[in-house]
């Protein structure tokens, strides 16, 4: 029987993800912002600069000319030790690039909420992952929630993450733009933020302090400069534990449960699709369709992207036949584009009951995906064997000129 | 999954549909409903053509894809082509529009077979808010239309939403198109 978990008092509001993220930053009690506005996360910034001007939150916001020094800012600031937040999307997370470097390599507990959207040019203010997958070798942890539930739990939590010892790594949490970050559902927040703040401890780090100096960042010769990237590497793959610990201790705390990746109908199915971001609903809904018919699909999601989930991914998926990939960015010139599918076949490699993995792009710049196009994909991949050529190179769906057969 | 009612809102930028979405969204949720409100993302500028979409239900909502068959057309402007937003709407579904006609008139004048229910909500927003912001009043006709939430959680989600005088005189306006709106 289900045990009914004691849990923090919650209020439960209309929110959009973009709202979900500053209620998540005025409940994790940050000290220093900074951001420049882009859309879609310029709702990020609007309300929590309407909170600290109500009161409602205790934070020094830093105006900056760009995103550069935006992140330049807070990484300032959280080498003098405060708790930072900063958001951006698309382009603003280009000119952020050489920065994020240095927040992963000086080690300082950055969180950044990204609304995902599609790179210029041509300029597309729409959706799609191309901005987070750039981002994939800058060391940052990165999540990618689904929900506006989800963006609020996981940014409390990222706090927790990203200032643990054994991590002080920045946290980078995705979610769709637009289709999330302005969409209105229902979200439980904490009715007061105390509960939050215990599951945040102010822990003890070096810092920038006049009275005990030291120096981050310096030069490093080639004695030393490979062993602090490997620092790097260790903290990282560390942090595959320490996400799911705090998982389980958010769980504890809000009710809500998470892991790094999450499945639906997936026990006897033989088709799966596996999927990240807001497009997961839609997925959920298409699989109740297909079931209703009798097909056994089932649907998976990627919630932790760096560090990557390998046995969990494996696990969960390795009874299926055929595992569909279905990615929203591209890698150019590579023969399977899909960022995310490069990752799972490059999983499976040692395994020896790989699923069939296809590799499929749609969404790019918010190119609509409805529940019919999983239904069709489904269709498709149904049909074809090992000897498909559609398993030997992405497949781009939904573009105009290029049909699927 | 439960009852789902999908609601398709068609205006012009200035006008308030995503607003309206919004509000409608938030009243559902107090309701202990499950609810989603989002615009069709575009680059908003005033007059443009603009549309929003709400799902409200009993059990949560999961897709996020737009919706092309909705139960319920609200449109905002009646100068907006009935081609960009008659397209999907169920066969026994509803279109709430805008319009000093009475819905019989509007419903030939389309030559269309659907429900149709017709309020002058440019009329109801010059008297009590003195601008053409006709989104409150097409709610209130929406929720005489639909009873998809009760009047007072909306009147709750606007007080919460505009507060003070802007928001008494946008309850007023749904209240008038509520008591306003005719049905064929």
């Amino acid at each position: 029987m289900a045990v009914q978990r004691l849990v923090v008092e919650q209020v439960r509001l209309a929110l959009s993800s973009n709202q979900a993220v500053a209620y998540a930053v005025r409940d994790a009690d940050v000290d220093v912002v900074a951001a420049y506005p882009i859309t879609p996360q310029t709702t990020v910034m609007e309300k929590i600069s309407e909170m600290i001007a109500n009161g409602e939150m205790d934070a020094e916001l830093i105006h900056v000319e760009s995103e550069h020094s935006a992140l330049s800012a807070v990484v300032g600031a959280s080498a003098a030790g405060a708790r930072v937040f900063t958001a951006t999307s698309s382009q603003g997370l280009e000119l952020m690039h050489e920065i994020l470097h240095i927040a992963s390599g000086l080690r300082l507990p950055v969180v950044m909420a990204v609304p995902t959207r599609a790179l210029s040019a041509p300029i597309s203010i729409w959706n799609d992952y191309s901005d987070l997958m750039n981002t994939r070798d800058t060391s940052w942890v990165t999540l990618i929630a689904s929900t506006a539930q989800e963006v609020y739990d996981t940014v409390i939590e990222a706090f927790r993450i990203a200032e643990d010892p054994r991590i002080l790594l920045p946290v980078m949490i995705g979610y769709d733009g637009f289709a999330m970050s302005h969409t209105y559902e229902p979200v439980y927040i904490a009715k007061s933020p105390e509960r939050i703040r215990e599951f945040l401890p102010r822990r003890d780090r070096v810092k920038l302090d006049p009275n005990r100096p030291v120096t981050m960042g310096t030069i490093t010769p080639p004695e030393w400069y490979y062993e602090l990237k490997y620092q790097q590497v260790v903290a990282m793959n560390e942090a595959l534990k320490v996400v799911k610990e705090t998982d389980k201790l958010l769980g504890e705390l809000l009710g809500r449960d998470y892991e790094p990746v999450e499945t639906y109908m997936m026990d006897d199915a033989e088709i799966g699709f596996l999927v990240y971001g807001g497009v997961y609903g839609t997925l959920v809904e298409a699989i109740d369709t297909m079931r209703s018919k009798g097909f056994r699909v089932g649907a998976a999601r990627l919630r932790l992207w760096r560090p990557f989930p390998v046995e969990d991914l494996v696990e969960k998926t390795r009874n299926l036949e055929k595992l569909i990939v279905v990615d929203r960015a591209i890698s150019y010139g590579a023969r399977i584009a899909g960022p995310v599918a490069l990752e799972v076949i490059s999983a499976y490699y040692y395994e020896d009951d790989a699923p069939l993995i296809a590799s499929v792009i749609a969404g790019i710049g918010q190119r609509t995906i409805t529940e019919d196009d999983f239904v069709k994909l489904a269709e498709v991949y149904m049909r074809k064997g090992r000897d498909s050529p559609l398993y030997r190179e992405s497949i781009y769906w939904g573009v105009r000129g290029v049909e699927v057969k | 999954m439960g009852s789902r009612i999908e609601i398709r809102w068609h205006g012009r930028g200035g006008q308030g549909a995503v607003t309206a979405a919004t509000v409608l969204a938030e009243a559902a949720v107090m309701e202990g409903l499950y609810a989603q409100a989002f615009p069709e993302f575009g680059a908003e500028r005033r007059g443009a053509p603009v549309k929003a979409y709400n799902r409200v239900g009993n059990s949560p909502i999961r897709t996020r894809a737009p919706i092309r068959n909705p139960d319920v057309v609200v449109v905002l402007d009646t100068s907006l082509p009935p081609d960009l937003y008659m397209p999907g709407l169920k066969e026994d579904g509803y279109l709430i529009v805008n319009t000093g006609l009475a819905p019989e008139e509007f419903k030939s004048k389309l030559g269309i077979n659907v429900k149709v229910a017709a309020v002058n909500a440019t009329k109801i927003a010059l008297d009590i808010l003195g601008v053409p912001i006709v989104n409150m009043a097409m709610l209130g006709a929406l929720l005489r239309v639909t009873k998809v939430v009760g009047l007072k959680s909306v009147e709750d989600a606007v007080m919460e939403t505009f507060g003070g005088h802007i928001g008494e005189k946008n309850v007023e306006a749904i209240r008038r198109a509520f008591n306003l709106v005719e049905v064929v």
